[in-house]
C-alpha cells in the first residue's frame, strides 16, 4: 500500500510522440480526450485507488517573503521556459509496479488524430508512515 | 462512537455474528453489509438502552436488516427460498466461524491493501469511514476497495481454512503500515492477532502477537514530543511498557516451547533480547546475531541479511558487519543507512556522512528522511565540513 503522485505538464516534460498541441485538435479530439480522463479516474474510484485529482490554471506567479511588515514580492505570470503542471493525480496502490502500469495508461490519452499521446508523466511516491517493527 | 459504549467489546462480537448469518444462509457480502447496520444502530441505541444479549441482539437486528435487504432486492424471490427454509439456530459455537472469516478476509486471490481493509471491516467491525481515515483515502475509494474485494471472495467457501501464513500477513501490515489517525491500527492489529489466537492453537500466531506486544511497548519512546525519531539505541527505556513486555514474552517462551520455530517467534525473540536490556550497552547482541540467523534460515531474505549486518557490527564489531554488509545487494531498501551506521561505528565520518545524506534520499517516509538528513548534518558539521 502506497500513494504516489501522477503528474502531468504543460511543458517541461520531454516531448510526447504525439506532440501536436491540444488547440491544433479538432473538438471532437479535445471531447474524446477529456473523456479519456474521466473514464481513467471514474475507473480508479472504481477499483478502490483514487485518492485525489485536480487540474491546475498555467496562469500563475512566484511569490515570497519580503521581510517583516513588507508585503510579499510577487513575480509572473511565468516565463514561457518554466516548468509548467498542468494537473496531478494521486492514487493509492499496492506498489510501484502498479503505479507505473496506471501512469503508462492514463499517457495513452488520446489526442491528435485520434492517436495516444504517448506523454511522459511524472510518477512521484509520497512518503507514508514510519514501519513500527524496522529492525 | 460513544464514550459510554465498549466500542472493542461491540467489535469483538462481529465475526461470531457474522458467522451466524453466514450458517443460516445469507451470502458473505449482504451478510456483512446487514452486521454493519447492525453495529451503527447498536452504537446510536445501546448507551441508551443496554441489551442484556449484546451478541444475541445484534444476531436479531443484523438478520432483519438482512432479511430486509433481501426481500428489497431484485433477485427475491430465489433468495426468499434460501431463508424461508433456514431454521432459527440454536446455540453453536462460533469458533470456528471466526477463523474462517480470517481465511477469507486474507483469502491469496485479495490484493495485500483490499484483504487489510475487508479484514479490518467483516473481522474488525470498523466502518468503512474508519478504514478509509486510517489509510488516508476517500470514502467512496475505501467503500469500492471493500465491495470489490467481497465480490473478489464471493465464491470461496468459508469452511476451507488455508495457509495460516496469509492470515498473519495481513495482520502484520495492518499493525505495521497504517497511519497515526483516530483508529489505532496497532491496537487493533493486536486485538485481532489476540482474538485469533484464542480460536486457534499455532505458534505462529503466538509468535506474531509476541511480536507485536513487544515493538508497542515501546512505542511510547520512540518519537521525541517533537515528533521526530528516536533510534532504538537512544530511547528512554523506562517509558517502555513493562506489562506489554511481560505478556509478550510470556506468550513468546510458551510457543517456543514447542519447538516449532517460525519467522515471527524469531523476531519476537529478538524483539524480547532488545526488551530484556535495561540500558542499550547490555543489549545481547551475541545471541540477536544467532536469532538472524535462524530467520535468515527461515526467509531467506535479504532485509533480514541486511539487519543481521546491523547486528553483527555490535556484536563483532562494525568491520564484521562491514564484511557482513559487502556481501549485499546495495540495491536494498536502507542499505545506504545501515552503510552509514557501520561507518560512524568504524570511525569513518566522512564516508558516514555521505552514506547518510544518500540513506535520506532513499528513505520512504518524512520521520526517517529527516532523522538521517540531521544525522548526515551533525557528522558535516562535527567534521567543521
Amino acid at each position: 500500500m502506497a500513494k504516489y503522485l501522477l503528474l502531468k505538464h504543460y511543458r517541461g516534460a520531454p516531448a510526447a510522440v504525439n506532440d501536436v498541441r491540444m488547440d491544433q485538435w479538432t473538438p471532437e479530439e479535445v471531447t474524446a480526450h477529456i473523456q479519456y480522463m474521466n473514464d481513467f479516474a471514474a475507473k480508479l474510484e472504481e477499483s478502490g485507488e483514487y485518492v485525489d485529482g485536480q487540474a491546475l490554471a498555467p496562469d500563475g506567479m512566484w511569490v515570497r517573503f519580503d521581510g517583516e511588515g513588507r508585503p510579499p514580492v510577487t513575480d509572473g505570470p511565468f516565463a514561457e521556459t518554466k516548468d509548467l503542471i498542468a494537473g496531478y493525480m494521486i492514487i493509492d496502490v499496492d506498489g510501484p509496479e502498479r503505479a507505473i502500469e496506471l501512469a503508462g495508461e492514463l499517457s495513452a490519452a488520446p489526442g491528435a488524430g485520434g492517436k495516444p499521446l504517448h506523454e511522459w508523466l511524472e510518477v512521484r511516491p509520497l512518503y507514508g508512515e514510519p514501519p513500527l517493527i524496522s529492525e | 462512537m460513544s464514550d459510554s459504549l465498549d466500542e472493542a467489546l461491540l467489535r469483538g462480537l462481529v465475526p461470531g455474528v457474522l458467522g451466524v448469518l453466514v450458517r443460516r444462509g445469507a451470502d458473505f457480502a449482504a451478510a456483512e453489509d446487514a452486521v454493519q447496520e447492525a453495529l451503527v444502530e447498536a452504537v446510536r441505541s445501546w448507551p441508551a438502552d443496554p441489551p442484556l444479549d449484546p451478541r444475541g441482539w445484534l444476531v436479531t437486528v443484523a438478520w432483519r436488516r438482512f432479511l430486509d435487504a433481501t426481500r428489497s432486492d431484485a433477485a427475491r424471490r430465489r433468495r426468499e427460498d434460501v431463508v424461508d427454509v433456514e431454521p432459527e439456530p440454536g446455540p453453536v459455537p462460533d469458533v470456528d466461524d471466526s477463523l474462517h472469516l480470517y481465511f477469507l478476509c486474507a483469502h491469496p486471490s485479495l490484493s495485500p491493501s483490499s484483504a487489510v481493509a475487508l479484514t479490518l471491516r467483516a473481522v474488525g467491525g470498523l466502518t468503512t469511514r474508519q478504514i478509509a481515515a486510517a489509510y488516508l483515502v476517500p470514502e467512496a475509494t475505501m467503500a469500492q476497495r471493500i465491495s470489490r474485494a467481497k465480490r473478489t471472495v464471493a465464491g470461496v467457501r468459508l469452511d476451507q481454512p488455508g495457509d495460516v501464513g496469509t492470515v498473519l500477513r495481513v495482520l502484520y501490515l495492518v499493525f505495521n503500515e497504517g497511519y497515526s489517525g483516530d483508529v489505532d491500527l496497532v491496537a487493533e492489529a493486536i486485538r485481532l492477532t489476540r482474538q485469533l489466537a484464542a480460536v486457534m492453537d499455532h505458534p505462529e500466531v503466538a509468535g506474531l502477537l509476541a511480536l507485536m506486544l513487544l515493538h508497542s511497548a515501546r512505542r511510547p519512546a520512540r518519537t521525541a514530543p517533537d515528533g521526530s525519531l528516536v533510534p532504538l539505541a537512544s530511547q528512554d527505556r523506562t517509558r517502555w511498557d513493562t506489562a506489554a513486555i511481560a505478556e509478550g514474552v510470556q506468550i513468546l517462551q510458551t510457543a517456543l516451547s514447542r519447538d516449532r520455530l517460525g519467522e515471527y517467534q524469531a523476531q519476537a525473540a529478538i524483539a524480547a533480547l532488545h526488551a530484556d536490556a535495561r540500558t542499550a550497552e547490555e543489549t545481547d547482541w551475541v545471541q540477536i546475531v544467532e536469532w538472524y540467523d535462524e530467520l535468515v534460515r527461515l526467509t531467506g531474505s535479504p532485509v533480514v541479511r541486511l539487519n543481521r549486518a546491523v547486528a553483527v557490527g555490535e556484536a563483532d564489531g562494525p568491520h564484521a558487519g562491514l564484511a557482513a554488509l559487502a556481501e549485499l545487494d546495495p540495491s536494498l531498501p536502507r542499505y545506504a543507512a545501515v552503510s552509514a551506521h557501520l561507518h560512524e561505528r568504524a570511525g569513518q565520518l566522512s564516508t558516514a556522512a555521505r552514506f547518510y545524506a544518500e540513506a535520506a534520499v532513499k528513505a520512504t517516509d518524512l520521520a526517517e528522511r529527516d532523522h538521517l538528513t540531521r544525522q548526515a548534518a551533525r557528522l558535516n558539521t562535527s567534521s567543521g565540513g
